[in-house]
């Protein structure tokens, strides 16, 4: 193969594109070309980064420089000064918003320092539309090893690395295996669990972008192991780039003969198809997909039996997360005995998150299970933005639960992000969703947030969740209108647990688990709810808007956007608020050039 | 007008094989738009499946549409970090420009307003997405010019 002096990465994962990565590309294409670099300079579209706040974002390689927040206009400066000119663009590269100092290198870079890489090693350095860029880093090469071994030591590798399933539940990986192995009924199928429904996550969704050949190695593997001989990979149709690289790949992978029959001439039979799910966040709910897969409506089913037993059509399957496929090549690679030497005694590897919400660094990060949840937030996350202070931290998702600050500082300074210690905290991890809250957030109206989103998403199949999770929302309508009283928090609480103990399925569950944990951390919130007050001026209901007569310029710009004639006044003098007529929808306070505007409280 | 009629649709897709209801209902939508009464029909006598148990799957999951949408379909997201990020402020901005509601078609039958939880681009929040493109970091100021690219 051709080499190149220069590499230049640019990703083009759905985070970049949508700030315009694709145009960043094509530019940088157009330029090499313009100044006849290109037999110098190769320039290799990637998967997502991870630090995907700041593209659209380019790094240069053997160097390691980024740039990071690019416009087009910039590629050519880039591309003048720094290829040609031999001189870093200074002010294109990243400053960090804690240090304000201008890191030039990638790896300087707090947000990577502390990670490790392992599943998403891949991410970001290779075309994920090109397998011979994944053999060229290796790939298939764990598939000819455990080629060469029988299928029961390949199951005692992965039970040796103590691998867990990322899916959320944290089942043993190699176990279940074993489960599959045993069966005698044929054909047995595998699924990939790429549905990845939880608002505020999408570490599946770029492994599936940025190193989809993983996962289908990581699937012929477990197909060698488990006497699978078909398999499907679920992912919705509303991640369209992630189900269209998996499609590639998949298709890639068989021309080379690594699906199909006869499989590198070992006499493995296996292969892969690719099923859209259709958006129903149950669906994320094994027995609920295997039903999604089967064409009928996703609802769940009581377990026993198991996957293993009954899954598909019947038939024995066996169903992991994204992440939990795309490790099965590494643990190979790195071997099981160095897998099970990252983490903790309880939980070996990584755990792959994504950090969102109000936090300086957002993106996708893998870290070695036990780092403290402080690292994540303030080491790599960088803190919350504009000065404001760190509230909470969501984990889990709409089955997870909040953690409070007192838990970074004093007693939980080592609240280590694995299964079990998250567990007795009251939240589970979950899939990985981080959700950083800060003081402006409304934590009764995060649990009300999360009682609807699960209330729509009950499948209706079981009363419990399906009348429970009503009944909640409607208490914590109430609440959030100021309507709420003291006997309504423990008729919640009540609720919360008989759901839980109750339901049928996972979703019903662990719908609860926001209501528990924000009671149990929050509960004055709840109560200055029920006196009127929404502290971190967010219910509607217990707020109203008002102009300074201090601060405000009399320019006019609130009146345009109220969309209900609100606001009146006269230019250069102060304009007012007719609390009566206002709908507070915010857009004046959004719109105040000099924020004039302010909110109100329980009348104060 | 549309390149396939149902029955090119329906081809490539085995004969009395329930399993492929959803991959077969995303074909037909992702041609029309929409799943009309007569391709139901269609698709029933196709697979096997009972109609009645068709309008089931069709209004459990949130993918499919029984109404045709308008050209260009907008969602805005809802999901939690949006949420956080203040994403619930945008839908009236988008309603007033759109003068619809969230979950219709305009007018002019133009866009079609949906709010959808997650995009799967939380760094970014919030997130829109318009047919397929993505737009993240989105403030109030940005809505009117990213409005203005389609027609
Ligand atoms: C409501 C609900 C939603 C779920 N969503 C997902 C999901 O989106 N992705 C996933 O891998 N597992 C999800 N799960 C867990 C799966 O049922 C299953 O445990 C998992 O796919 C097994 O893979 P693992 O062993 O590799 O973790 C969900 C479970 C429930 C109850
Ligand atoms: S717990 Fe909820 S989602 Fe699960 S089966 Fe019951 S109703 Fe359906
Ligand atoms: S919050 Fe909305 S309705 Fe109220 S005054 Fe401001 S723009 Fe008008
Ligand atoms: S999408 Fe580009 S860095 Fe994540
Ligand atoms: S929460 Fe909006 S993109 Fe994920």
């Amino acid at each position: 193969m051709k080499k190149y002096e220069i590499e230049i990465i640019v990703c083009c994962s759905t985070g970049c594109i949508s700030l315009g990565g694709q145009e960043i590309y094509d530019e940088l294409v157009r330029c090499i070309k313009e100044y006849n670099l290109d037999t110098n300079v190769k320039v290799k579209p990637t998967g997502c980064h991870g630090f995907c706040q700041t593209g659209p974002r380019l790094l240069i390689n053997p160097e390691g420089v980024l740039y990071v927040y690019l416009k087009k206009s910039d590629v050519k400066t880039i591309v003048e000064q720094h290829l040609i000119g031999g001189k870093i663009v200074e002010k294109l590269t990243y400053k960090d918003p804690v240090t304000k100092k201008t890191v030039q290198k990638r790896d300087d870079i707090n947000f990577y320092k502390h990670q490790v890489s392992i599943t998403t090693n891949n991410c970001g350095k290779i075309n994920p539309e090109d397998i011979n860029d994944y053999l060229a880093v290796g790939g298939y090469e764990s598939l000819k090893k455990v080629l060469t071994m029988e299928p029961e030591q390949v199951i005692q590798e992965i039970k040796t690395s103590r691998l867990r399933g990322k899916g959320g539940a944290g089942f043993p990986t190699g176990l279940k295996w074993s489960f599959l192995a045993q069966e005698t009924s044929t054909p047995k199928y595998l699924i990939c669990n790429g549905d990845e429904g939880d608002p505020g996550a999408f570490m599946d969704r770029t492994i599936m972008e940025s190193d989809p050949q993983s996962i289908v190695e990581g699937m012929i593997i477990g197909a060698y192991a488990t006497g699978a001989t078909s398999g499907f990979v679920y992912v919705r149709a509303e991640k369209p780039l992630a189900a269209s690289r998996i499609a590639i790949a998949i298709e890639q992978a068989r021309k080379h003969g690594y699906l199909g029959s006869n499989i590198l001439n070992s006499g493995l039979n296996f292969d892969i198809q690719v099923r859209k799910g259709a958006g129903a966040f149950v669906c994320g709910e094994e027995t609920a997909l295997m039903s999604s897969i089967l064409g009928n409506r996703g609802s769940p089913r009581p377990r026993p039996p198991y996957p293993a037993k009954s899954g598909l059509w019947g038939k024995p399957t066996n169903i992991n997360n994204v992440k939990t496929w795309a490790t099965i090549p590494k643990i190979i690679d790195m071997s099981a005995e160095n897998y099970a030497k990252i983490g903790t005694a309880d939980s070996s590897g990584t755990a792959i998150l994504c950090l969102s919400g109000n936090i300086n660094n957002a993106g996708l990060i893998e870290i070695p299970m036990g780092t403290t949840i402080r690292t994540v937030v303030y080491d790599i996350g960088g803190g919350c933005p504009n000065g404001k202070k760190f509230k909470a931290i969501q984990i889990g998702g709409p089955s997870g639960g909040c953690i409070p600050e007192q838990y970074l500082d004093v007693k939980m300074i080592d609240t280590q992000i694995d299964f079990k210690s998250i567990t007795t905290l009251g939240a589970i991890m979950g899939s990985g969703g981080l959700i950083v809250l800060d003081e402006s957030t409304c934590l009764v109206d995060m649990a009300h947030y999360f009682i609807k989103f699960t209330q729509n998403e009950s499948c209706g199949k079981c009363v419990p969740c399906r009348i429970g999770t009503r009944k909640m929302l409607h208490i914590l309508d109430k609440i959030i209108m100021g309507q709420g009283s003291y006997e309504d928090l423990d008729e919640l609480e009540s609720l919360a647990y008989t759901i839980k103990n109750a339901s049928l399925c996972g979703l019903g569950q662990t719908a609860p688990n926001p209501i528990i944990s924000t009671l149990k951390y929050f509960r004055d919130e709840y109560e200055a709810h029920i006196k009127g007050i929404c502290p971190a001026l967010v219910c509607k209901n217990l707020i109203t808007y008002h102009i300074s007569a201090e601060m405000c310029v009399g320019c006019g710009i609130c009146a345009k956007n109220c969309s209900v004639n609100a606001i009146t006044g006269e230019l250069k003098k102060t304009f007012q608020i007719d609390t009566n007529l206002c709908i507070k929808c915010g857009l004046c306070f959004s719109a105040c050039p000099k924020n004039a505007i302010y909110k109100k409280t329980g009348g104060k | 007008m549309h390149s396939k009629t149902i029955t090119e649709i329906l081809v490539p897709f085995p004969r009395d094989e329930p399993s492929a209801l959803i991959p077969v209902l995303q074909a037909v939508q992702s041609e029309y738009g929409y799943l009309s009464e007569n391709n139901i029909y269609a698709i029933s006598d196709h697979l096997n499946v009972p109609s009645s148990k068709i309008y089931g799957v069709t209004t459990f999951y949130a993918q499919f549409r029984l109404k045709p949408l308008g050209r260009h379909v907008i969602n805005l997201c809802q999901g939690t970090a949006c949420h956080v990020k203040g994403s619930e402020k945008l839908i009236p901005v988008f309603e007033q420009e759109l003068k619809c509601k969230a979950g219709e078609t305009t007018k002019d039958g133009k866009f079609t307003f949906n709010l959808v939880a997650c995009l799967g681009a939380c760094a970014l929040s919030p997130v829109v997405n318009i047919d397929s493109d993505f737009y993240g970091n989105i403030k109030i100021a940005d809505i009117k010019k990213i409005l203005r690219k389609y027609d």
